[in-house]
């Protein structure tokens, strides 16, 4: 009843086969783009702006990258943290070094670095797997931060180790920086997110996105079917690595402003977008969304709740919060293992029937 | 002989000792993917929360004090008795063994049968978890934890190779009495597995679950089992590494540690994973004594995973692992 599918006849193929078939979803999802540029920006305030919404809209472009490699392509990766900081350094280089350029230019470069690293560290991909490969891309995650760490030219030779972005400007708004403001910082981060999400979505329902598939269900089947696993792989890797290079470019030079490889980028980052990918459903765009949502909001409601509302001491409340998010790990496991997005589907399918159920 | 080489096996030494304790955790590793293939995330934590444990049955300190304090504004921390060693260690056996049958009862019964995917997610989920019970049982300050072994430089080692080679090496002797202890481990581990009849069944469903269902082996029970020795070797490294280094959060990160250590050895062998543990201490040391001029320090945060990850491609199944055999 509220969720219908009927009566929608499609008289041409272009009607057919685009994005949301469906008009209930269609219209859906209008409405929220247009909340998203139009009303958003109007009502964003600061607290809302960096504590939810922003790093909202960052990780759901690194749990987009990574569901793409593990959710499409099954090539379980751990060193996220460290294809994040190779997106955050190249973007400082290359702010540093050309002041003139485009942010926007440096941050599609900042990813196009990432994707070239990533293929890298994915070439051990078609020699081994599962388990092993996802020991292998650690070595990815610690090598890098090392490197970050290590080597003062990456961060232009500064005392403290750290980088810090420089002011930029698109259409004379500063969108890094000190001075960037929080409807400046959401709409660049938005503008990202809706076209990397236009990017995965596209990519992964035309032939590519379908060798993806193959190569997850079983690879050795689909090499004899004719599925190059070589292009197949380090294609997912690097459209990957590019995605999550544009979210560490993002998180350091919009979000963060200064950053250290070691503390910002480290090992936890990477599980956190794993978390995110697993709750939110593997292989699914909704589901990047949906997980980084959960794992962005969840902990800082927790946080109102306890620290604000009952006046428990800041420590205590950390540790229940990891001690909350492995359970709900450990709860979405056991009870959904694909995540809210097949809990949304459940939902539609009841939706569908509502209030005439069999 | 030349200063340089006597460095250098000092440094390998060093590293077979360190080896020794990675070899540890890894032997966690490698029993529960034997048994029930799944790879446990959770072996660190597993030995942090096991130290956590034994440091606050020695001191007295009452579980959840923190939040119960927070929750009703009491100020309690301490029994106010010390507990001796002896009793403490069987305390948290049991406890680690109410660990595994906890495990076993709230998440693994539901889990089987699903991909190993999300089997390690699942031990991911529980690391988190314990880290945090962990945390908030017994408090997130760095304890020191004593159990009566010796520590310190060895002074017959110093001795001996200053008599030999006229340069005395530094080696700890909580190294050695782990590596004693590391044996001693195995061995039992190993007698069990061969003589005993528990021993037998878990050898049975690490070959295959159904046909060992099917002559009548509990699963859950060898589970339970499992994941109880996982327990006490977790405890075993947890003792060693938090005699050495104090019980704080960074004992967990053992477990990374312990991955190439896996990777080299073979996820399937208890050889396997002492070798791997001996090599990967061995290596990263002496790459640090022979490249930190040159590029640098800290390099053991990465060189045992570059190891690893060289010698997977040549050899995907570790040193000792069973070879990997596909079918469509």
């Amino acid at each position: 009843m509220l969720y219908r599918e009927a009566g929608d006849y499609k008289t041409s193929y272009v009607a057919d086969s685009q994005t949301f078939p469906i008009k209930f979803d269609r219209y859906g999802y209008y409405v929220l783009l247009g909340f998203a540029f139009l009303v958003m920006p109007l009502i964003i305030n600061d607290y809302w702006a960096n504590s939810i919404v922003v790093p909202f809209l960052i990780y759901a472009i690194a749990a987009l990258g990574l569901n793409i490699l593990i959710g499409y392509c099954g090539q379980l990766s751990l060193g996220t943290g460290g294809f994040m900081a190779v997106g955050a350094y190249a973007s400082y280089k290359l702010m540093t070094a050309f002041p003139d350029l485009n942010i926007i230019f440096v941050i599609i470069i900042a990813g196009v670095v990432t994707a070239a690293v990533g293929v890298l560290f994915g070439l051990p991909s078609l020699r081994i797997k599962g388990f092993y490969l996802a020991v292998a891309t650690l070595a990815a995650q610690f090598f890098l931060i090392w490197l970050f760490t290590r080597t003062a030219w990456f961060y232009n030779y500064s005392p403290t180790g750290m980088i810090s972005a420089p002011t930029r400007e698109i259409f004379g708004v500063p969108v890094t920086g000190p001075r960037a403001s929080a409807v400046s910082m959401y709409m660049i981060c938005l503008c990202f997110l809706v076209a990397s999400a236009w990017l995965a979505r596209n990519l992964t329902r035309g032939s590519i996105g379908r060798k993806w598939m193959a190569i997850r269900d079983m690879d050795i089947a689909a090499e004899i079917i004719g599925v190059n696993p070589l292009i197949a792989k380090l294609t997912a890797f690097a459209v990957s690595s590019f995605l999550v290079g544009i979210s560490g470019a993002l998180l350091f030079a919009v979000y963060l402003g200064a950053a250290e490889a070691g503390e910002a980028f480290g090992i936890d980052k990477s599980f956190l977008v794993l978390f995110m990918v697993i709750i939110g459903g593997l292989g699914s765009i909704f589901g990047a969304f949906a997980g980084a949502a959960f794992l962005i909001v969840g902990p800082v409601l927790l946080k109102l709740l306890l620290v604000n509302t009952l006046g428990w001491p800041t420590d205590l409340a950390a540790h229940l919060e990891i001690m909350i998010v492995g359970a709900l790990i450990l709860t979405f496991l056991i009870v959904e293992p694909h995540g809210i997005a097949a809990l949304w589907r459940t939902i539609k399918e009841k939706l569908r029937l509502w209030p005439f159920p069999y | 002989m030349p200063d340089t080489l006597l460095f250098a096996l000092e440094a390998s030494l060093n590293g077979l000792t360190a080896g020794v304790m990675y070899a540890l955790v890894a032997l966690g590793f490698v029993l529960i993917f034997k048994a029930s293939g799944i790879f446990n995330f959770a072996q660190g934590v597993m030995a942090l929360f096991a130290a956590l444990t034994l440091v606050g049955f020695q001191s007295g300190q009452i579980p959840f004090s923190h939040l119960i304090n927070a929750m009703f504004g009491t100020r309690l921390h301490h029994f106010g008795w010390n507990m001796p060693t002896m009793l403490a260690i069987p305390a948290t056996v049991l406890v680690m063994i109410a660990l595994a049958i906890l495990v076993e009862r709230f998440i693994l019964k539901h889990l089987v049968n699903q991909e190993p995917i999300i089997l390690f997610m699942a031990t991911i989920g529980l690391a988190y978890f314990l880290e945090g019970v962990g945390d908030i049982m017994w408090g997130a300050e760095v304890k020191a934890l004593d159990v009566g072994l010796p520590k310190g430089m060895s002074s017959a080692v110093d001795e001996a190779t200053f008599n030999w080679f006229g340069y005395g090496f530094y080696i700890d002797r909580l190294e050695i009495w782990a590596a004693g202890i590391a044996a001693v481990l195995v061995a039992v581990l190993t007698v069990f597995s061969q003589y005993t009849k528990q021993g037998r069944a878990l050898r049975a469903v690490a070959d295959d679950h159904q046909a060992a269902l099917s002559v009548g082996i509990s699963l859950r029970f060898i589970w339970v089992l499992t994941w109880s020795i996982a327990g006490i070797v977790a405890l075993v490294a947890g003792i060693m590494w938090g005699s050495k280094s104090g019980v704080q959060f960074s004992l967990s990160l053992i477990a990374l540690k312990a991955l190439p250590v896996l990777i080299l050895g073979g996820f399937t062998s208890i050889p396997g994973a002492i070798v791997g543990g001996l090599i990967i201490g061995v290596g990263e040391k002496l790459f640090d004594f022979f490249m930190n001029p040159i590029i640098g320090g800290a390099t053991e945060n990465w060189f045992a995973y570059m190891l690893a990850l060289v010698f997977l491609l040549f050899r995907p199944q570790g040193l000792f692992g069973e070879r990997i055999i596909e079918r469509v």
